[in-house]
């Protein structure tokens, strides 16, 4: 029996705001117990919620990016239920009208993620509060409660059931993680809850039109555990109805530790959120005048990106553009959209997923390719893939805090392609500038250190000859037709010359040098 | 000193007749004797009282004074004093010291006005009498066997019993005008909008409005000249330019339209209520008004409209209270939802459960269709009933409530008649519509009758003009209870 | 739509309100006195009106963007019941 999995994802992220969705409060992360939770968040009697002009703009510029309905008014909602963490005893969220409609989000998948592109349709993107937290450390076997993430702004974006894989929903999910901190609108920094997952999860006969029953994976903030939980979840979902038994719906919570699902302790009321519109806010309005001003402060997008550094030539890349416009008809008609290619890089498509995967990463990439000239750029796109990317990744660090800055590593590069160094001395010179000081050039170290590579064909002719006279045994073995031998000599060519001498002119000479004796 | 008007009383302290402090301590002499027997106050605060006083007459002597400067008001106990008990009438609150000021309260802070103390209230702001109060009901000083109507019911037997010479309230229904009505004083509910509920503990937030009660539409004037303003932090609340209340007071009522809603005068009001306003339209035609007969079709749908939105925004606006981080905490639970239960059940009384449980009926699953969405939606009509009248006319008049003050504990047992108290005031309210309460005589037993006047949307200054002629002509609204004991 | 004793102790248990058995029977009867007025809306069509949820048609205000809350615990958290290192405690949370 084949099954087949489906999975939808409700992702909140929280927004990249000073202070919070309806009040004054500051919303720095970590700050003391309480501190940052003023009248309005630990909802005294009285106090009333006023919103946040950048929380919105945010909202909406998500939904340009995925090509959203933007719903003008959309309208608040209180959804009412006791916890804790919830002061007001509702959440102030969007139900009936949210600010972002429909949309959706081309993802890579397949071998190496770039195999075939797949579109995740998005339900909907609505603005809500984020709640407080709850600490369970013993204070007296009670719980503690701290109220500083109380109404931090959170944008929940809902996707249609639409991924079929766990690998889909991770690459759906770092999609959008990409996509949010691309336009700004969120720092997606997961450990701090910036960008958490709730994953949708059933399974039916591979050929039936309906859905199974879904069970709900609560709160998966990494993508380890969003692939652990599904990968889990659906083996648990198959096996069951495997052994005749049935999905009863629920939520559910990932245990990191013991990589299972358990159902999370059933409220004795079924949840009845007694959704209504909050009078405390009015209907919000978005003018064409906002969209438009949003429009143009909105960055190239990681897909254009992708199709950009991919392209081979101008007027496919435009073909390729133009077929997408029924997906993001929004953006075509927007005037960021670059239509023009100036530079073409014709990169792998590997590589342009690598560096189109944040946008300092692709911003950077571009930075090093506009001093060393897009004839180069594949080699630019190995080091910043190869050698800055993997350095960092060590850290999960971003490149914006790389040690080499862009235009370092463009000279770098540069002294490779004009044949100032060889690629290994400059992985050298690379990493002594990585650890080194900041701002040290490619060419002070190679004049410091004596790098300079030797392409002096006089000079190489003449330890040619050195390293010939101290190896009798192994040209002659050259000469019986052990081809083996000649990397030998090319090895101890390099190594009288520390590696300074050019690959290509020792090869030329040695190989020039050796057929004279073998034939002569 | 004690009839006065706000604008005599500021001129006293202009000419340094009197100081701020001693009117202050003379008004808290009153509160103090005539309280034991009215109940009209929960908190009274002399030093803090007498600091307001002194920082007054210190404005008065540097010529900073605005015109209510120094004159001591009262505060419906719902209107969170940065430094005072704000109990919102009920035992939930009861220990509750507010850390900030309403909007309110900084206006009057700033214009200088003295806090004579915080009045009594139903809980919450439900009820139309006054009993649901945690601290007891307020006597009606005209009578202190009935009700004084509520739920502003300590500001109105304040006002009554001349404790304060004007005191702020809040309507949600009609919470401003039957009191007023009730207790023989003036009072009015300005547009929805106006007044700033930044600091007014909520009850139905799409109805509740603050507003004043005084002894005369002159007085209600300067109050609301204070007490209406712009506030970035209630998104409710209108941005528009200043108004001056009073600036329209004197205009002749010549060639005035008055309409009066078919509905009101039908069944329902009782015979000595509906003297008495009869008795008033007759001189607004008098003054050289035109009656017009209008109707407001919906007009019986307006309890029940509003018998389902304002509990239904009560039960969500109360979650708050849970004792978690102020308010009563049960002493003894098992769990935190038994915590919940116990903390919400003992801290509130039944009036607030009942509201409670019936707001969240209509909002549960598979009831908000049929009840909420169905009377939002007759809350439209309500509106649109008014909207077609007020093409007709410029004000509509009729009884404010449908009888005089009614004895104590003769409705507490019933809700649903207590209910039918709001029958006339509560559809201004559904339709954000300002409405207002003036003494038009007496009826059974000598309580008073109120007439209750119905504008257009931001026709205060209007309204006060109808009520301030009719006062010039009638002295209905000079005349006070009997009051020896102070 | 008549209401039954369910109804109110399902509410009351949303509402987070304790009845007893009798306090939920003088409930019940009080709730379907108020619920037979409520009833008459019924009575209208109104099919073709849209719901009033404000009095005035106006829409939302927006906040700038800026901090302008002081740190206020200590004063707000002594109105609390039960505070601790800054905390405010409740019964044990069980997921």
């Amino acid at each position: 029996m084949t099954w087949e999995i489906v999975i939808g994802l409700e992702v909140h992220t929280q927004l990249l705001t000073q202070s919070k969705i309806f009040s004054g409060a500051s919303t720095v992360f970590g700050g003391t117990p309480n501190a940052q939770a003023c009248a309005v968040d630990i909802a005294l009697p009285g106090v009333l919620p006023v919103l946040n002009r950048v929380a919105v703009e945010r909202a909406v510029k998500f939904g340009l990016a995925v090509g959203a309905k933007i719903n003008s008014p959309s309208i608040f909602a209180r959804k009412n239920y006791f916890y804790p963490d919830l002061p007001k005893g509702y959440q102030i969220s969007q139900y009936e009208l949210p600010i972002v409609e429909g949309g959706c989000i081309k993802i890579l998948t397949g071998r190496d993620n770039n195999e075939r592109e797949k579109i995740v349709r998005l339900t909907r993107a609505h603005l809500e509060e984020d709640a407080g937290k709850s600490l369970h450390e013993d204070f007296h076997g009670m719980t503690g409660i701290d109220l500083n993430r109380a109404g931090t702004p959170l944008l929940e974006i809902v996707s249609e059931p639409d991924m079929r894989s766990s690998m889909e929903a991770v690459t759906f999910a770092k999609t959008l993680h990409s996509l949010v901190r691309w336009i700004g609108i969120s720092d997606g920094n997961m450990e701090e809850g910036s960008f958490r997952c709730d994953a949708n999860v059933s399974v039916r006969r591979l050929g039936d039109d309906k859905l199974g029953t879904r069970r709900e994976i609560k709160n998966l903030n990494s993508f380890r555990f969003l692939q652990q939980a599904i990968d889990y979840e659906s083996g648990l979902q198959i096996s069951i109805l495997e052994n005749g038994g049935k999905i009863r719906q629920a939520t559910v919570l990932f245990d990191a530790d013991k990589r299972e699902t358990h159902v999370m302790r059933s409220k004795e009321d079924a949840h009845d959120y007694r959704y209504f519109p909050d009078p405390d806010l009015l209907p919000l309005e978005i003018s064409q005048d906002l969209i438009n001003e949003i429009m143009k402060s909105m960055p190239e997008l990681p897909m254009w990106r992708y199709y950009r550094f991919i392209a081979r030539d101008v007027d496919k890349y435009k073909l390729l553009i133009e077929k997408q416009t029924d997906i993001y008809p929004l953006q075509q008609s927007s005037a960021y959209l670059k239509f023009g290619v100036e530079e073409i890089y014709a990169l792998s498509k590997y590589d342009a997923t690598m560096l189109t995967a944040d946008k300092s990463t692709a911003d950077y990439f571009e930075e090093v390719v506009e001093i060393v000239g897009s004839k180069n750029a594949k080699l630019c796109a190995n080091w910043v893939i190869g050698e800055v990317a993997a350095r960092l990744n060590q850290n999960n660090e971003y490149i914006t805090i790389s040690p080499v800055s862009a235009k370092q590593l463009a000279e770098l590069i540069l002294r490779i392609c004009d044949g100032t160094i060889s690629g290994k001395i400059a992985k050298d010179i690379f990493g002594a500038m990585w650890h080194g000081e900041h701002g040290s050039s490619a060419d002070t170290i190679i004049e410091e250190k004596g790098l300079r590579q030797i392409s002096n064909s006089d000079e190489i002719r003449r330890l040619v000859d050195v390293v010939l006279i101290d190896n009798p045994h192994q040209v002659s073995d050259f000469c019986k037709g052990k081809e083996k031998a000649f990397n030998f000599l090319v090895g101890q060519v390099m190594k009288v010359t520390k590696g300074k001498a050019s690959p290509a002119k020792v090869n030329e000479i040695l190989q020039e040098k050796l057929d004279r004796k073998k034939h002569g | 000193m004690l009839n006065s008007s706000l604008k005599q009383l500021s001129a006293l302290l202009a000419a340094k007749k009197v100081s701020s402090v001693e009117l202050t301590r003379e008004f808290l002499r009153r509160v103090k004797v005539l309280n034991q027997e009215y109940n009209a106050f929960i908190t009274i605060n002399e030093e803090m009282s007498l600091d307001q006083a002194r920082t007054a007459d210190t404005m008065i002597a540097s010529g900073v004074a605005c015109p209510l400067t120094g004159i001591p008001i009262a505060h419906k106990d719902i209107f969170c004093t940065k430094g005072w008990l704000t109990t919102c009438g009920s035992k939930m609150l009861s220990s509750f010291i507010s850390p900030y000021d309403a909007h309110v309260i900084e206006r009057f802070n700033l214009a200088g006005t003295v806090n004579i103390g915080k009045t009594n209230m139903d809980e919450f702001a439900m009820g139309s009498s006054n009993e649901t109060s945690f601290y007891g009901p307020v006597k009606n000083p005209w009578d202190i066997t009935t009700v004084p109507g509520g739920s502003s019911g300590g500001s109105a037997c304040a006002v009554a019993a001349r404790m304060v010479p004007a005191a702020t309230g809040t309507d949600t229904g009609g919470s401003i005008r039957q009191p007023a009505a009730l207790c023989g004083v003036s009072g009015i509910k300005p547009t929805y909008g106006l007044v700033s509920r930044y600091g007014m503990i909520a009850f139905a937030s799409s109805l509740d409005q603050g507003g004043p009660i005084a002894k005369s539409a002159a007085d209600l004037a300067l109050m609301l000249n204070v007490m209406v303003g712009f506030d970035a932090r209630d998104s409710t609340s209108l941005l528009r330019d200043q108004e001056d209340y009073a600036r329209d007071l004197e205009k002749p009522l010549e060639g005035l339209r008055i309409g009066l809603p078919k509905e009101y005068f039908a069944e329902g009001m009782s015979e000595d209520v509906s003297r008495a306003v009869d008795a008033a339209i007759v001189e607004y035609n008098k003054l050289g008004a035109k009656i017009v007969e209008v109707s407001l079709p919906n007009t019986k749908l307006s309890i029940p409209v509003y018998y389902v939105l304002a509990p239904a925004e009560a039960s969500s606006n109360l979650s708050r209270f849970d004792g978690v981080r102020y308010g009563h905490r049960a002493l003894e639970y098992a769990d935190l939802n038994d915590m919940y239960q116990k903390s919400r059940t003992q801290g509130f009384g039944a009036e607030v459960k009942r509201r409670i449980l019936i707001g969240t009926y209509v909002l549960s699953h598979g009831y908000y269709d049929a009840y909420y969405i169905k009377a939002q939606k007759l809350r439209r009509l309500i509106a649109q009933d008014f909207a077609e009248v007020f093409k007709q006319c410029e004000i509509i008049m009729g009884p404010t409530s449908p009888t005089v003050a009614f004895a104590l504990g003769e409705k507490s047992s019933d809700p649903l008649q207590m209910y039918l108290s709001d029958t006339y005031t509560a559809a201004a309210s559904l339709a954000g519509l300002p409405g207002m309460s003036i003494p038009a005589g007496f009826g059974n037993g000598n309580r008073p009758v109120g007439l209750h006047i119905i504008g257009n949307y931001f026709s205060e200054a209007q309204m006060l003009n109808v009520a301030h002629q009719y006062q010039q002509v009638m002295d209905w609204h000079t005349q006070m209870p009997d009051i020896t004991k102070a | 739509m008549s209401l039954v004793l369910e109804d109110v102790k399902r509410v009351a248990n949303l509402a987070r309100i304790e009845l007893s058995d009798e306090e939920a029977r003088t409930t019940l009867d009080q709730l379907t006195g108020i619920f037979c007025l409520i009833e008459q809306m019924q009575a209208v069509n109104t099919s073709t009106i849209v719901p009033m949820s404000h009095a005035q048609d106006v829409v939302q205000r927006l906040r700038t963007d800026v901090v302008t809350e002081v740190d206020q615990h200590e004063l707000f958290q002594s109105l609390a019941p039960q505070v601790e290192a800054g905390l405010y405690l409740v019964p044990k949370v069980i997921e």
